[in-house]
């Protein structure tokens, strides 16, 4: 619950010591989940809200024990910035996971089974990091649930074309969601973070354009001009909505980014 | 080769001069500011001052980011464009179909930035890829094929991966510029460099990924700089290696899963091998 939020002492593993409180007093400042966080921390009675009704969003989630079936909402700023790069690290992991798990990989050639490992290897690494990070740094409500649940019901495991072609949507998508989130950062270590992150999404999905290019004789589709424009060079940008949308059937574990654009 | 030499034409004959010119036009600016703040709210000089030449040094810092990237990207697209000319590259159709590609965008980078910077834009420095006579990428001083197809490629890797560095270097210069528009087109590209450097890495039978600091196999020594300190392994203050067991907590994968940034100084000296003024 959100006791003593103000003058909780910060661990020693903190990031970013003033984070919290200046995350604390940013959602203060916001009508709505002032009033939660007001009513949430005190038992008065004379509730201007109903902290139960979900129709009204706290921005705080819905695990939090302050009753409801509203989704988790992945919140604003910062904190929406990596809860969001944590629910789509989940997702990258949670597919390689299986991956490695399927017939296509066991039985692959060696360049895409060590590529594939690779890729599973550091996601899983991104995974824990974000949950690392978070739970240093926000109180346990306001971070998105470990295990999230996923649907890869189109995605066939045994299959390599299936395999390749889920790992370049991914992996794009980590790009375009990456470098769409940069701008909602307000903490430049996070910013940077994000930046170790991104480079190393763009080189996986070079990586397996590059063995799907291979296929097609298209050696250029490790930067192909379906994701880099012709124009200027740049690489996708999106932002969370649109991520969230593009990626949504993947998720089954419901989660809202009503504080992100 | 007389790497001195080289940086010090770089550092005197040109950011520096550039970059010195832009600072003071920038204080002009500067104390102009001031003045205005002053006049407006008498009561709040020196709030309004501090803010001012805090706007102040933000432009600054952004500016010359934007700068450090264009020298960067002026390399860049020079190097292919010379690649593709040298028929090094005429025997091999992959390669020369991956140089093609990455020296449209590194072009395209070239000619966003210009436009981004406008007014603050910098011409592009005279380059010696040969770095005084160390390398021959493109065969002109008849080291061979065979050498020169070696050299094309470690070079393009060094460029890709300090480009990735570079970038992610002078991120933080760029928030909230533009409501985070510079930032935003930043990234865009910097995650293009990262696809290029994975494939050229690959091409030279790497992975696509840097492990620790190792520049890899066939790396000129002199290629080093580019990946010192990518073997962090603290992001954060986290060690990632302490967040579970297995291989994707290894040190070796816990280094590939994080690029790591370099600072301004350490991509010139860098590009400032290949710059003669």
């Amino acid at each position: 619950m959100m006791k003593n939020k103000k003058i909780k002492v910060e661990t020693p593993t903190s990031l970013l010591k003033g984070n919290k409180r200046r995350q604390f007093l940013k959602l203060s400042g916001m009508a709505l989940a002032g009033s939660g966080l007001l009513l949430a921390c005190s038992d008065d009675d004379d509730n201007i809200l109903d902290p139960t009704d979900d129709t009204v969003d706290d921005g705080m989630g819905d695990d939090d024990g302050m009753g409801g079936t509203t989704p988790f909402d992945l919140g604003a700023g910062d904190l929406g910035v990596l809860n969001y790069a944590y629910a789509l690290e989940q997702l990258e992991a949670e597919f390689y996971t299986r991956v490695l798990n399927g017939t296509y990989w066991s039985g692959a050639a060696m360049e895409e089974k060590n590529i594939l490992e690779a890729l599973y290897n550091h996601e899983v690494n991104h995974r824990e990091f974000f949950k690392a990070a978070l739970n240093a740094n926000f109180d346990a409500e306001l971070v998105l649930p470990a295990e999230l649940e996923f649907d890869f019901g189109s995605v066939d495991f045994n299959n390599r074309d299936s395999v390749l072609n889920t790992a370049k949507t991914l992996e794009d998508t980590g790009v375009k969601a990456y470098n769409g989130a940069g701008k909602i950062i307000e903490t430049v270590d996070y910013l940077l973070i994000a930046g170790k992150i991104v480079s190393v999404e763009a080189r996986h999905a070079a990586a397996i354009r590059s063995i799907i290019g291979g296929d097609m004789g298209d050696f250029k589709l490790f930067a192909g001009d379906d994701a880099v424009s012709v124009g200027n060079g740049l690489d996708g940008a999106e932002n969370p909505s649109v991520i969230i949308e593009t990626a949504g059937a993947f998720f089954v574990t419901p989660f809202t980014a009503n504080h992100l654009p | 080769m007389n790497i001195i030499k080289f940086l010090d034409e770089f550092k005197t004959d040109n950011l520096t001069k550039t970059m010195s010119s832009r600072r003071d036009a920038f204080n002009t600016f500067g104390s102009l500011g001031k003045k205005a703040a002053i006049a407006a709210v008498p009561f709040g000089i020196a709030t309004m001052g501090n803010k001012a030449k805090a706007a102040t040094f933000m432009q600054q810092d952004y500016i010359a980011s934007l700068q450090l990237a264009l020298t960067l990207e002026y390399l860049e697209a020079e190097f292919y464009v010379k690649a593709l000319d040298s028929g090094v590259l005429t025997d091999n159709a992959k390669a020369e179909a991956i140089y093609q590609q990455i020296s449209q965008h590194e072009t395209a980078h070239v000619a966003f930035l210009q436009d981004q910077l406008g007014d603050n834009s910098i011409d592009s420095p005279e380059f010696d890829f040969t770095a005084g006579g160390a390398f021959d990428p493109f065969n002109d001083n008849n080291s061979g094929q065979d050498v020169a197809y070696g050299q094309l490629l470690a070079l393009a890797q060094a460029f890709e991966d300090t480009g990735v560095r570079a970038y992610k270097g002078q991120a933080g210069n760029l928030m909230g510029v533009a409501d985070g528009a510079v930032l935003t087109a930043a990234l865009q590209i910097h995650s293009v460099e990262a696809r290029h450097a994975s494939e050229i890495r690959r091409l030279r039978g790497l992975d696509g990924w840097i492990t620790l600091n190792e520049r890899g196999e066939d790396m000129p020594s002199q290629t080093q700089a580019v990946y010192d300190g990518e073997e962090n392994l603290s992001q954060a203050t986290v060690d990632v290696t302490t967040l579970g067991d297995g291989d994707p907590f290894s040190a070796e994968a816990s280094s590939q899963a994080y690029d790591e940034p370099m600072d301004r100084t350490t991509a010139e000296t860098i590009a400032g091998l290949f710059i003669v003024s």
